[in-house]
């Protein structure tokens, strides 16, 4: 169970993210917390006239799960269309993770997602 | 004399195992306890045997259902130093203790512009409450701070209470920090200021002998899920004067001596603030918990406790890059929250359970005292009767594990 969820594939993009930082060119910017956990993310995504998402980082703090999660995503993201990445889903995310979470701990792997969505298509804050 | 396996064995749970293999290492009784045989078979018995509502039916069950409930109701009031068990109002929880105390008694005697006092130590069930009414009734609320070493700040409490509040609440013992606060000192002095004194006592009537008449104070309140009993009973305490000035809180059947089509007029104490049928089968469970603590005695609980805090404080102190919030070891009760270099403790209890040990992370229902601490969130261990030193031992084995996992292994 702990070394599904802390696989090496996660731990790596905890340790070792290659998505974080702040760009300075923005057209979609987000941030939303977890205030359960403190988890915490911030995206910044540059979206080309095409629709095509060409670079996106994040910065914040948190949770390995979170943090990973967030990075995992942004690889996943980056090169593709808008409109493609509007129907990733929870699953879409959980299979990109490829493990398995309890209730409370999807809420962090499930923050960037909600984070991503809320920054292209302007989805509101949830309140918690 | 006070022998820990035996203890072991009333419970139950020890019998299972976690994640497949894992012994249970459950270090989280703080949130809520585990509970013993002799619980349970009070709750069955009544179930199986003598099971009917109570205070109404004239029937063999009936009474007999009623009388275990009252009979609850006496032995919870000696347990805690209490003479007159009209004082022992049965509500669900801690939390709808103080709510109860909010409305029947705030919203009757508190007015605009009043002032109460809180400490930075709350859990949110003893800030919540108050900061509703606050916003109903336009009060002020201030917070006694606490010391770099989680105590009290009583040189600033004293400057406070020369606003003359209306109200002191505060905790006995601290859910995070696990510091043992001056009930009685702190009530004498906001009594002399001419304050009402409320104390949540979720954390120490579990843990350590409590005499109510003895510390003075006007209104405790207490869970049952956190001392061996169910979960859905708790009690507030009131001082007699108080209840019976109170305005009633929910409204039904029980809390009332007599309706009309115009009118109703209100029950007696404490059975005005017992609106509806009651939690009866966890009445009864909650005072066959209080035998069981008392055959054990809180004092030999205590003590055994604080055995266990100690040796746990001393053992993570000696873990690199691990920070414990609070006192020190002899200043606390059965409590030890604390940092570890920069990992999220939510991962830390998630690697720790998978080796069987349950610990809780996050802000444990304190969010001000972790942004007063300027901490994020923290991991925290509880200990309780049924806890030993080997508890403490796959505890500290089970936080190096994180730290390897985790490429902190500076060990
Ligand atoms: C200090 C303190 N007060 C109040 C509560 C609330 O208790 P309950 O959830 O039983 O109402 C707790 C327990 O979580 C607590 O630790």
């Amino acid at each position: 169970m702990m070394d599904d969820l802390y696989r090496e594939m996660i731990l790596e993009h905890y340790k070792n993210p290659i998505h974080k930082g702040e760009l300075e060119e923005i057209n979609h910017s987000f941030e939303d917390e977890n205030p359960l956990c403190g988890d915490f993310i911030h995206m910044d995504l540059e979206v080309d006239e095409n629709g095509i998402i060409t670079n996106a980082v994040f910065s914040g703090h948190g949770c390995a799960i979170s943090q990973a999660s967030a990075d995992i995503l942004l690889e996943d993201i980056i090169g593709k269309k808008v409109e493609e990445v509007q129907h990733f889903d929870s699953q879409y995310v959980i299979d990109l993770l490829g493990i398995e979470l309890g209730p409370v701990r999807l809420k962090c792997a499930l923050l960037p997602l909600k984070v991503m969505k809320a920054a292209l298509y302007g989805i509101e804050k949830e309140e918690e | 004399m006070f022998d820990v396996s035996t203890i072991r064995d009333d419970f139950p749970i020890f019998n299972r195992k976690i994640h497949g293999n894992k012994r249970l290492v459950y270090l989280d009784s703080a949130a809520s306890s585990q509970k013993p045989q002799q619980v349970l078979d009070a709750m069955d018995r009544l179930y199986t045997h003598d099971y009917a509502n109570i205070h109404r039916g004239i029937h063999e069950l009936a009474e007999e259902a009623t009388a275990q409930f009252e009979d609850a109701r006496n032995r919870i009031a000696d347990f805690i130093g209490v003479q007159d068990s009209t004082e022992i109002v049965f509500t669900r929880n801690t939390t709808e203790s103080i709510n109860l105390v909010a409305h029947a008694w705030g919203r009757k005697y508190l007015n605009p512009g009043d002032h109460i006092l809180l400490t930075e130590m709350e859990h949110h069930s003893n800030l919540v409450p108050w900061y509703m009414l606050a916003q109903e009734k336009g009060l002020t609320i201030d917070f006694i701070p606490i010391t770099a070493d989680g105590l009290l700040n009583m040189d600033q409490f004293n400057i406070l209470l020369n606003k003359q509040p209306k109200l002191v609440s505060f905790t006995h013992v601290s859910n995070v920090l696990g510091t043992i606060n001056p009930v009685a000192e702190i009530t004498a002095l906001s009594h002399q200021a001419g304050a009402v004194v409320l104390v949540d006592g979720a954390q120490s009537v579990p843990h350590l002998p409590v005499d109510i008449e003895h510390l003075g104070v006007d209104f405790y309140a207490f869970s049952a899920h956190k001392m061996c009993g169910p979960t859905g009973i708790g009690i507030l305490y009131g001082k007699r004067v108080l209840l019976e000035g109170m305005n009633p809180f929910l409204g039904g059947g029980d809390m009332i001596k007599k309706v009309t089509f115009e009118d109703f007029s209100v029950n007696e104490i404490p059975y005005k603030f017992e609106a509806g049928t009651s939690a009866i089968a966890e009445a009864i469970g909650f005072g066959a918990a209080v035998d069981y603590l008392n055959a054990i005695g809180m004092q030999a609980i205590h003590d055994h406790e604080k055995e266990v805090t100690k040796y746990a404080y001393e053992q993570l102190a000696t873990i690199p890059g691990l920070q414990m919030m609070g006192p020190a070891a002899d200043q606390r009760g059965g409590v030890i929250s604390f940092e570890l270099d920069d990992i999220h403790p939510h991962d830390i209890a998630q690697i720790l359970d998978a080796q069987g040990i349950a610990v809780r992370a996050g802000h444990h229902c304190a969010m001000p005292l972790h942004q007063r601490l300027k901490v994020q969130a923290s991991t925290r261990v509880s200990f309780y009767l049924y806890n030993t030193s080997e508890d403490v031992d796959d505890l500290v084995k089970g936080i190096y594990k994180v730290k390897e996992i985790f490429g902190r292994g500076d060990v």
